[in-house]
């Protein structure tokens, strides 16, 4: 006869749980950090550079390491889909930091003669922060993105 | 030693986009520095690049001290005819550098 054992943990009952367990820790992790919600602090200057709007999410990608060991250089590439001719192209690319005792990092013009949308960079992070791309284009539209990056050692902290 | 690195590639077909590396020497001071006497170092960054490819500006940049030291710049542009691209830089203290480059373009 066989008989069940409540009371008593199988293996394969341990280790279900214990995968459970792990996967439950990392739901709040990836929840903490949404990758579209907007640091408050930036929004007078995002809707400055886009002209007196809000961009639209989209159009623009945003690259930079999820994790940096160094923020005193961590490189950044911003691409924006644009067929970049005379009648459809982009015309600024503005960089903005939520953290850095500057949160204006770069301004780029472009042209049409650019040929493609694409800057690479390096640049400063004080601290883990979002990073916020703003892409103007010629017809007055304004797209983003942001990229959260986690900084192991922070540039430019007041007083080092 | 050369203030600036500029690659751009070999040959180039006419109307192929290229990329453009630029690469600056300058501390990039963001003036939030003190030396180890307690004073400020002042503020000295490069705030203006612009590139000019045959009198045509095809790349301006304006900086902020978040742009790290050795600023280095990756962008494209579309070749048009052989010639030379001029990228001019200045810094706070109103020193104006610039490093040219000669592009060939095939046909």
């Amino acid at each position: 006869m066989i008989y069940a054992q409540p009371d008593r943990l199988s293996r394969r009952r341990a280790l279900v749980g214990l995968l459970g367990c792990l996967g439950g820790l990392l739901v709040p992790l990836r929840q903490a950090c949404p990758a579209d919600a907007l640091p408050e602090k930036l929004a007078p200057l995002i809707r400055q550079a886009a002209g007196g709007v809000m961009p639209q999410v989209g159009r623009v990608s945003l690259s930079l390491p999820t994790l940096a060991e160094s923020g005193h250089s961590v490189r950044l590439r911003v691409r924006v889909e644009s067929p970049m001719t005379p009648q459809a192209h982009v015309k600024r690319i503005h960089i903005f930091s939520e953290k850095n005792p500057r949160p204006v990092i770069a301004r780029f013009s472009l042209g049409p003669r650019a040929g493609r949308a694409e800057v690479h960079t390096r640049i400063r992070l004080a601290g883990t922060q979002q990073v916020v791309a703003v892409a103007v284009m010629n017809d007055g539209t304004a797209w983003m993105a942001s990229a959260e990056v986690v900084v192991t050692a922070a540039a430019c902290v007041e007083g080092s | 030693m050369a203030k600036a690195r500029i690659k751009v590639p070999g040959v180039v077909k006419r109307g192929a986009v290229f990329e453009v590396r630029l690469l600056i020497r300058h501390p990039m001071e963001t003036g939030f520095r003190y030396n180890n006497v307690g004073q400020k170092i002042p503020k000295n960054i490069v705030h203006t690049v612009r590139c000019v490819y045959n009198g045509a500006e095809v790349f301006h940049a304006e900086l902020f001290p978040g742009i790290a030291a050795n600023p280095y710049f990756s962008f494209f542009t579309t070749a048009e005819a052989s010639g030379e691209l001029v990228c001019v830089w200045t810094d706070d203290t109103g020193v104006t550098t610039s490093e040219r480059v000669a592009l060939t373009v095939s046909e």
